[in-house]
């Protein structure tokens, strides 16, 4: 299971790298299966950590988002209307989901190294 | 609890769930991908979690008939039906299929999560003698192979006999792919296919044999998907203790007319004559969002409904559901609401099947 270590992680299988940008793990990706619906939040909308602001809907079941950290969302990845399956195929790159501006609260995110180990390590 | 087939399952990289207390396989490569498999080619499906009983001796005939909603005495032996157990309110107890494979012989096909109550429900109502009730399901594999090409790609494995039979017919010993098996040309998926009944030393034989003929296994995932386009019920969901065959509208699987009185036939009866207060409507969403089990329908303020199955449909490329709401509302085109996660999302009611195969091309 890919893990880069250019960004950090949540427990809720969420990623955000510097330039704010949030989307999931690849092992959240595959464990939702195809992805066929982003429902994603409003552009200037304020979120706090921890706050659901969307889910990804995949054939199967549904998974909300949580905010990574507390920001602004400053832009949504209008593409997944047309291309859900980004999520699966490039989950941490063009399958990004929003991006926050305006960040704080990120002390709780966790490295690659850690976010592997809390997985299961065997990821 | 195991198939005899769930340690294939986990060796092929199978996505594993359980269903019905079985360990089964919920995906291999992808539930878009094995949907289309099936709509556009074939796949196989382990349904070994499946329940069979045999039913047989002199009074069988007249005993079944007295128990599920359609005669099985009129079947000819080599022929099969879908029928329900009702409660004496109506209510389904399940949905099976019965096969005559004799004069006094029949054998039943129940849902893995209602083996044990179908059971103790057939039992109490048995005769003191004239038929004897026996339990299969522990040494039967079922494998389905299902789409346009199951016949094509069975025929030279079963020496071409199956490519004779029609829709609810079947074969009581015939040899696949050098395996003695039950062989019906039925199904769960809205496309043309068979299912094989195979004893559970069988099974892993038969079904690594038609594996290397090409044929791709699905799991489960994808077999909601194609049920759920096919409109086919599934137990729990558009059918139960509280929603009756003619509510699920299945009504043509419900002899009323039946002079032998069956089990639920007068409750039913009471039901087409009162008329029905809810019925099983096909709703497409009309913005984007994915309906699930559960979920309400509404119109206006109110919540009229329930959402029994809801899924993407890989072949429509939308949303569809389907949802229990009082009568009044199962016009086509009349526009609902559901409530997906707080947000209320547009939907109409659909004509159903969401899916049906063409025909003529056969």
């Amino acid at each position: 299971m890919n893990v880069p270590d250019d960004r950090q992680y949540t427990l809720e299988h969420e990623w955000i790298d510097s330039q704010g940008r949030v989307g999931i793990t690849d092992y959240a990706q595959d464990a939702l299966g195809d992805v066929v619906f982003v429902e994603l939040p409003e552009i200037g909308q304020t979120l706090k950590r921890g706050q659901s602001f969307g889910a990804v809907e995949s054939v199967k079941s549904v998974s909300d988002l949580y905010s990574p950290m507390n920001g602004v969302v400053a832009a949504v990845n209008q593409d997944l209307a047309e291309h859900p399956d980004w999520v699966n195929q490039d989950p941490y790159g063009s399958g990004w989901i929003v991006q926050l501006s305006e960040r704080s609260g990120g002390d709780e995110l966790l490295s690659a190294d850690l976010y592997r180990l809390k997985t299961g390590g065997d990821q | 609890m195991q198939t005899p087939l769930t340690s294939w399952h986990r060796r092929h990289g199978a996505k594993m769930t359980t269903f019905g207390g079985y360990e089964m396989p919920i995906e291999y490569q992808g539930i878009l991908e094995e949907h289309r498999l099936v709509r556009e080619s074939v796949g196989m499906f382990d349904v070994s979690h499946m329940g069979e009983f045999l039913v047989q001796g002199p009074k069988a005939p007249d005993f079944l008939d007295r128990l599920v909603t359609k005669a099985p005495s009129r079947l000819q032996p080599g022929q099969a039906l879908y029928t329900f157990l009702c409660a004496p309110d109506a209510g389904t107890v399940d949905d099976l299929l019965v096969y005559r494979r004799g004069t006094s012989e029949f054998w039943l096909v129940v849902n893995a999560a209602n083996r044990a109550g179908d059971w103790a429900w057939i039992r109490d109502r048995l005769p003191t003698d004239g038929v004897e009730l026996i339990d299969r399901s522990d040494e039967t594999a079922l494998i389905a192979v299902q789409g346009p090409k199951a016949s094509e790609i069975l025929g030279p494995l079963a020496g071409n006999e199956v490519l004779k039979l029609k829709p609810f017919r079947f074969f009581n010993e015939v040899r696949v792919a050098n395996t003695t098996v039950m062989i019906s040309r039925t199904g769960y998926t809205g496309e043309d296919g068979f299912e094989i009944y195979a004893s559970a030393h069988d099974a892993e034989g038969l079904w690594e044999q038609l594996y290397r003929q090409g044929i791709p296994p699905i799991g489960l995932g994808a077999r909601d998907t194609l049920r759920l386009e096919a409109r086919l019920p599934l137990y729990g969901h558009e059918l139960s203790r509280s929603i009756s065959p003619l509510e699920a509208g299945l009504a043509r699987f419900v002899d009323l007319e039946q002079s032998e009185h069956f089990v639920g036939q007068e409750a039913l009866r009471r039901q087409r004559e009162v008329g029905l207060a809810s019925t099983i409507v096909g709703l497409e969403l009309t913005a984007p969002g994915v309906a699930r089990s559960g979920f309400s329908v509404v119109d206006g303020d109110q919540t009229i409904g329930v959402v029994t199955s809801g899924s993407f449909s890989p072949t429509l490329k939308k949303a569809v559901a389907l949802a229990l709401v009082p009568m009044k509302f199962h016009t086509v085109g009349t526009p609902l609401e559901l409530v997906i996660r707080g947000r209320r999302v547009p939907a109409r009611v659909a004509a159903t099947p969401f899916y049906q195969r063409n025909r003529s091309a056969r």
